[in-house]
């Protein structure tokens, strides 16, 4: 089965009289431990699938089940609870926490939303920053540390709470190139050691190619789904 | 809750001039209170002191219906002997009480025999007296601090317009309850200090020479001052000492006494009050600077954090924790404007003890004033900081809580 499953679904946004329709009953299954990327141009409906998915919003109709759970109903505690439990997150701005050290941000899912104990805690984010080669910086601010170093730090954080998902919107964006290509090949790494189904969206024709399966999406509907043969298992 | 804490600290610490903006004015504003309230306090303190243990006592029982009529000293409504001997026994069986002092209050013609005038006099048990009322002695300025039988205290308004001086010899011509005129010789054994408040221009003479010159075969009291062991339980002793004395009834059927505590005795009870009314002016001010000055600051965190909370709700924090978030924060800058204010206040407290500032209440001057700082004060203070921190946070945490993470991960 599935890590999600979409059926389609739909997203309408209402601006008073105005429905914009974002997403026009789109239908896909990701598989479990697949590196998928969602690809379109600018207005496609990219974030809208991915915040979707990420139990940020609901459709407005259709059906979109996530790691088993139908993820259109959840409330907001519920949605948060779930989040917290399945689904790791990556940002385009990385959104790291400024007033947290390096060590602290990956720590914060697991003291915050997760309670994990002191001693299990400490052996994971330090497991989490040494694969993403980050422990060295552990002590380090956000601000004392580059954009690249910043994502690779989302990355530990998406990870620390071992989701069976972890989604990335754009997360390459404001980074450049080889950072950009670093970041993917990180989140490959990561995919491959910890299993993780990584879903991403981006419309940088650079990275694109190093998705597994490209999902395309215009105008709000899937367009087309090429595999690549990439190793996900 | 140690992670919360260290979080709002660090957001805190974030802003730096801000934080200690609003931290410098909720330390003025618990400062403020602070010292107000202790030198308020004190002085209120003092001046109740002044008043009770100088001459009115804490509190007095008199005939019912006496004190209404008390600007004539009526002689007609003194206690009886039988009356004034089961007073005694009620008072006895309070165990609050340590002292107490039966008076006779009358008026009479004092004369330095060139000149006459009227004077108020209190015949008492010396020694009664000045346990009752032991700043009275204090108030004698020349002439020996005892009261002896034949001689007078006179007040020194009096001793200054009849230039009568200590051991001089003076006539008292008083009116006796059944319209008698009588006389009697005294000689002038000291010159009391004028004091604010009712009786604070009365003279004293023993308790045997009132009778004898009112021609009482046992002595009729008008009133007994009383003196608790501690002050603070005026009111329980009132209770229940009132009570015991209602169920004394005379003849016809009618409460035999009536007990007046010093607040319904002194006018300067509606002085205390005012004071006391100011105090809490002054809280409230300090509750509006505190409410508005952390509230400002706690709608501009959430406000300039939106993009954070969205990205902390994303993740999975639940609402319950992104709220608390925000009431620690404004509660440990509360916290931190109280320790810092009760610390400062002390200090100034100090220091305007240790200048040891003199004050004029009435005829009395160089009364030092000295404040003190109670630590049920510091602790109300302290609380009442701590409380309105939290409610002045409670909005924005709770529209933090409440922001979809969606809006807030878009915010620019």
């Amino acid at each position: 089965m599935g890590v999600v499953i979409a059926e389609h679904v739909r997203k309408i946004y209402r601006a008073g009289e105005t429905e914009v329709e974002a997403l026009r009953g789109v239908s896909f299954e990701i598989a479990a431990a697949s590196f998928v990327s969602f690809v379109g141009p600018s207005g496609s409906g990219k974030t809208t699938l991915l915040n979707l998915i990420g139990c940020l919003d609901t459709p407005s109709a259709g059906r979109l089940t996530v790691c088993g759970t139908d993820v259109s109903t959840l409330g907001r505690s519920a949605g948060a609870g779930f989040r917290g439990q399945e689904i790791g997150f990556i940002f385009q701005d990385f959104n790291l926490l400024p007033v947290l050290t390096v060590y602290e941000n990956v720590e914060y899912p697991l003291l915050m939303v997760r309670k994990t104990p002191e001693a299990q805690r400490r052996e994971r984010v330090l497991r989490l920053l040494d694969a993403v080669g980050m422990l060295e910086q552990k002590d380090k601010y956000p601000d004392q540390i580059s954009g690249g170093q910043k994502q690779r730090v989302a990355v530990a954080r998406a990870l620390v709470t071992e989701p069976k998902l972890v989604l990335a919107d754009e997360p390459t964006a404001n980074l450049d190139h080889a950072t950009a290509a670093l970041v993917i090949a990180l989140m490959k790494r990561m995919r491959d050691q910890f299993r993780t189904t990584f879903v991403f969206s981006t419309h940088d024709p650079r990275i694109v190619g190093e998705a597994e399966i490209i999902h395309t999406l215009e105008d709000g509907e899937l367009t087309g789904s090429t595999s690549q043969g990439g190793a996900n298992g | 809750m140690g992670k919360i804490i260290k979080i709002a600290v660090r957001n805190l610490l974030r802003y730096k001039r801000r934080t200690l903006l609003t931290a410098t004015l909720v330390t003025l504003g618990v400062v403020f209170v602070l010292v107000f309230t202790s030198i308020a306090g004190s002085f209120k303190q003092m001046m109740i002191g002044q008043i009770t243990d100088s001459m009115l006592g804490q509190i007095q029982v008199h005939r019912h219906g006496y004190v209404a009529a008390i600007e004539n000293l009526p002689l007609n409504m003194n206690l009886k002997p039988q009356a004034y001997g089961r007073l005694e026994e009620i008072i006895r069986q309070q165990p609050e009480v340590a002292a107490y002092s039966p008076r006779i209050k009358f008026g009479g013609m004092f004369s330095n025999f060139a000149e006459t005038t009227n004077i108020r006099l209190n015949g008492v048990d010396p020694a009664r007296e000045f346990a009752t009322v032991p700043l009275l002695p204090g108030r004698i300025t020349s002439g020996a601090k005892a009261l002896d039988r034949g001689g007078i205290l006179i007040p020194e308004l009096l001793a200054k317009g009849m230039n009568v001086k200590v051991g001089d010899t003076v006539v008292i011509v008083a009116t006796n309850q059944s319209g008698s005129v009588n006389g009697k010789q005294f000689k002038v054994s000291g010159v009391l200090e004028s004091a604010t408040g009712p009786g604070g221009r009365d003279g004293y003479v023993h308790i045997d020479d009132a009778a004898e010159l009112l021609r009482m075969e046992q002595p009729e009291i008008s009133e007994v001052a009383i003196k608790l062991k501690d002050f603070g339980r005026l009111h329980r002793v009132e209770k229940r000492l009132g009570a015991a004395l209602s169920a004394e009834l005379n003849p016809m059927g009618k409460p035999l006494f009536e007990l007046h505590t010093w607040e319904k005795l002194s006018p300067f009870f509606s002085i205390a009050k005012m004071l006391t009314l100011l105090t809490l002016f002054i809280k409230v001010m300090l509750i509006a600077i505190v409410l508005v000055s952390i509230m400002n600051v706690m709608v501009m965190a959430v406000y300039e954090r939106v993009r954070e909370i969205g990205t902390i709700a994303a993740i999975g924090t639940p609402p319950a924790t992104i709220r608390a978030m925000f009431l620690v924060e404004g509660l440990c800058l509360g916290l931190f404007g109280a320790i810092a204010g009760n610390v400062i206040g002390t200090v100034i407290v100090l220091i305007v003890n240790a200048s040891r500032i003199s004050f004029e209440f009435g005829r009395q001057s160089g009364l030092i004033l000295k404040a003190q700082v109670s630590p049920p004060d510091l602790v109300a203070v302290s609380a009442i900081v701590v409380v309105v921190s939290i409610l002045a946070s409670l909005q924005p945490a709770f529209k933090a809580s409440r922001m979809e993470p969606i809006k807030a991960l878009r915010h620019v």
